[in-house]
């Protein structure tokens, strides 16, 4: 039998409909690609799959009622970590829990249950790292704005975190790798795209578009980051294993001063 | 608030407060109420680290260090030149607010100098927390540090409005704090700590009774010990933790290697270095005595008073108690897994979930990420090799430095490094 391709949006319901499709024609052999990043194969069959929540949900109920709860997170989480070639081994993964009873995810000694839930570990610590790296800057508006690069797609995950945080704030978190950000207005959490001006510098903070006293908290939080090191425990290996290098350029207390 | 002079102050009472090692901002239950500001119901945030590798999740100033006491091994030490300066209650109450608005911290650690008298300090200490949750709604974390010697009605006032309440001991033993702070008595320590206790045991037990019943300090208790400044060993050190874990229900012991700040004879010299590896090796006894199931007599006791700087206490243990080995990975139960040198309690319960699916075997233990290079020779598995070949506690000890480079080699060799 042929291999079918099957494209779907990028979306996690455009996946799980995807998985959805290769249970309902019993498909022994499929690949499953985001259109955005697709290799076509030589020997495939191309099938577009068409996103539908119905079916989606469908599967997503089945899979939770095979997996722990850790499971069917780690598997979200894996999912939204982006890598080529995650979809192979969350279908490996899904068509392993489906077959057993009990649920699987604990089965450490097992290939692809042991990568999901590395994958999963690596989205989970970025998602760590947004909720701690996140500096927010009170522009001219009023609302509290932050910019991030995550390497995973991690914005769906820390939105709780925020809006029970800062409650009585506005505040907007955007991803510029993704294009897209969570904007608070005091009442619910709403998917955001910006248009920036050309000379918006996302490292830097301009008395253009932000408050004039956020200037000088600014400048405290690097004064007191300074003030706060011992330098005869200097250990700067350490130091670059907790806030690795590509994180500084958002970070206030990391910038010139 | 004046920038300037607020900027002026902070810089002062930041680097004074930095000696303080504690920067838990977990362990409350004091979620978001009324659309306020902040929460502090889930797991500590480290938002960023300092140079020196220390997390930084805290504010972490000193009201003032303006201080009546002269204790030895303090920079704030009344016979220090040094630059004084004191916060007003409203500024410190501004900053918090607006770095946790910002994201930068989780809360407040706000601990204090003693100017004029114990209970006149920590009157503004607890109107500092008393502002913030009453007047700013503010849930975020509060670490207030308690003045020895105030009064039990200030305790009980700080611990409404904080989450953790802590008083440094400071040195391990009586007699060091006698010789390095003669103007403290070790039961003004005491005091303030149980007070706490008692007001938490009381919390408790109503909180059983009248659900509405106001928190009183959710985290716990804390305390801190300096340690290499009076000459204590190990054995003494560990000895003193386990009776305030025990006595006073405290929630953590922090270490925290003397770094020579004065040329007083009683101390360490100036460029004298850190003790960060021992500190170290203090604070893997801790885990040991509170995770992993040990009683602190099995590590460190009369005979054995020193902990080895080689190895970590875990491995030294394993080496002392040889017949205790080898153990088998897929029968054992989990108090012996986790005398397994490199196996740590995530590795424990990720065996005790997937022997259940199968047998273990050495690609499966290496795959969930056991360090072998120690684990090997203490435990058997589903597999013929087996690596215990009647070695001695020398010859395994041996055998596992070769293979490993620590990373306070530097700190171990004797070697001058002539180019470092």
């Amino acid at each position: 039998m042929k291999n079918k391709n099957l494209i779907y949006d990028g979306t996690f319901d455009g996946f799980l409909s995807a998985i959805f499709y290769v249970f309902e024609h019993k498909l022994k052999s499929a690949s499953i690609q985001n259109e955005f990043v697709v290799q076509q194969g030589l020997f495939s069959e191309v099938e577009r799959i068409i996103t539908d929540e119905g079916k989606a949900n469908r599967v997503w109920k089945g899979i939770k009622s095979k997996l722990s709860s850790r499971g069917s997170y780690q598997l979200y989480y894996a999912f939204l970590s982006e890598q080529s070639g995650v979809e192979a081994l969350l279908l490996d993964y899904i068509r392993y829990a489906l077959s057993k009873v009990t649920p699987v995810d604990k089965d450490y000694a097992h290939p692809s249950v042991l990568k999901i839930a590395q994958i999963a570990k690596s989205v989970g610590r970025e998602k760590h790292r947004m909720e701690a790296f996140v500096r927010f800057r009170l522009t001219k508006d009023d609302i509290y704005f932050a910019n991030i690069e995550p390497d995973f797609n991690v914005l769906p995950l820390i939105e709780k975190h925020f809006k029970r945080r800062y409650a009585d704030q506005k505040w907007v978190i955007y991803d510029i790798r993704r294009g897209y950000g969570l904007y608070y207005d005091l009442e619910t959490v709403e998917i955001v795209n910006m248009d920036f001006p050309a000379n918006f510098d996302f490292t830097k903070t301009d008395d253009e578009f932000f408050s004039t006293q956020e200037f000088e908290f600014q400048k405290l939080w690097q004064d007191y980051f300074k003030a706060t090191n011992i330098a005869s425990r200097k250990n700067m290996k350490l130091h670059v294993r907790h806030v690795p290098k590509r994180y500084w350029k958002y970070l206030s207390e990391k910038q010139p001063n | 608030m004046s920038f300037q002079r607020t900027q002026e102050k902070l810089k002062i009472l930041a680097d004074a407060a930095k000696y303080d090692v504690s920067c838990s901002s977990s362990g409350s239950k004091r979620s978001n109420t009324n659309k306020g500001l902040g929460d502090a119901s889930g797991m500590g945030i480290c938002h960023s680290y300092t140079e020196d590798g220390r997390c930084v999740s805290l504010l972490k100033i000193l009201l003032t260090n303006h201080c009546i006491f002269d204790c030895a091994y303090c920079v704030t030490r009344k016979s220090n030149d040094i630059k004084r300066a004191a916060f007003k209650v409203q500024e410190v109450v501004d900053l918090t607010i607006n770095f946790y608005r910002r994201n930068y911290i989780e809360g407040l650690f706000l601990s204090s100098g003693i100017f004029k008298s114990a209970d006149f300090t920590m009157e503004r200490l607890v109107a500092v927390a008393k502002k913030l949750r009453l007047e700013e709604n503010f849930n975020g974390y509060i670490h207030l540090k308690s003045i020895p010697g105030a009064s039990d009605e200030l305790m009980r006032e700080a611990g409404l409005y904080a989450d953790r309440l802590s008083v440094n001991i400071e040195i391990p033993t009586e007699a060091g704090l006698k010789k390095l702070a003669p103007d403290k008595k070790r039961e003004d320590f005491i005091k303030p700590m149980v007070k706490v206790k008692n007001e938490i045991i009381q919390y408790k037990a109503e909180k059983k009774i009248l659900k509405s019943t106001p928190k009183f300090a959710p985290a716990g208790q804390s305390t801190q010990m300096i340690i290499g400044a009076s000459g204590e060993n190990d054995f003494q050190i560990m000895q003193t933790s386990n009776f305030f874990y025990k006595t006073y229900n405290l929630k953590r012991v922090y270490y925290s290697g003397y770094v020579p700040i004065s040329y007083d004879n009683r101390l360490p010299q100036i460029g004298s270095a850190v003790p960060m590896l021992r500190e170290n090796r203090l604070y893997q006894t801790d885990w040991l005595m509170r995770f992993y199931g040990f009683d602190v007599s099995e590590i460190l006791n009369e005979q054995h008073q020193h902990l080895d700087l080689e190895v970590d206490p875990k491995l030294g243990w394993a080496l002392r108690n040889l017949h205790e080995f080898p153990v088998d990975v897929n029968t054992a139960d989990k108090r012996m897994l986790a005398r397994i040198p490199g196996l740590g309690m995530k590795s424990v319960y990720k065996i005790l979930n997937a022997r259940r699916f199968r047998k273990l075997n050495w690609e499966h233990l290496k795959k969930i990420g056991v360090a072998l290079n120690r684990a090997q020779y203490f435990m058997v598995c589903d597999s013929h090799q087996f690596e215990k070949r009647d070695l001695t506690s020398e010859k395994i000890k041996g055998l596992i430095l070769q293979n490993s480079t620590s990373k306070y080699q530097k700190s171990l060799s004797n070697q001058l490094n002539l180019f470092g």
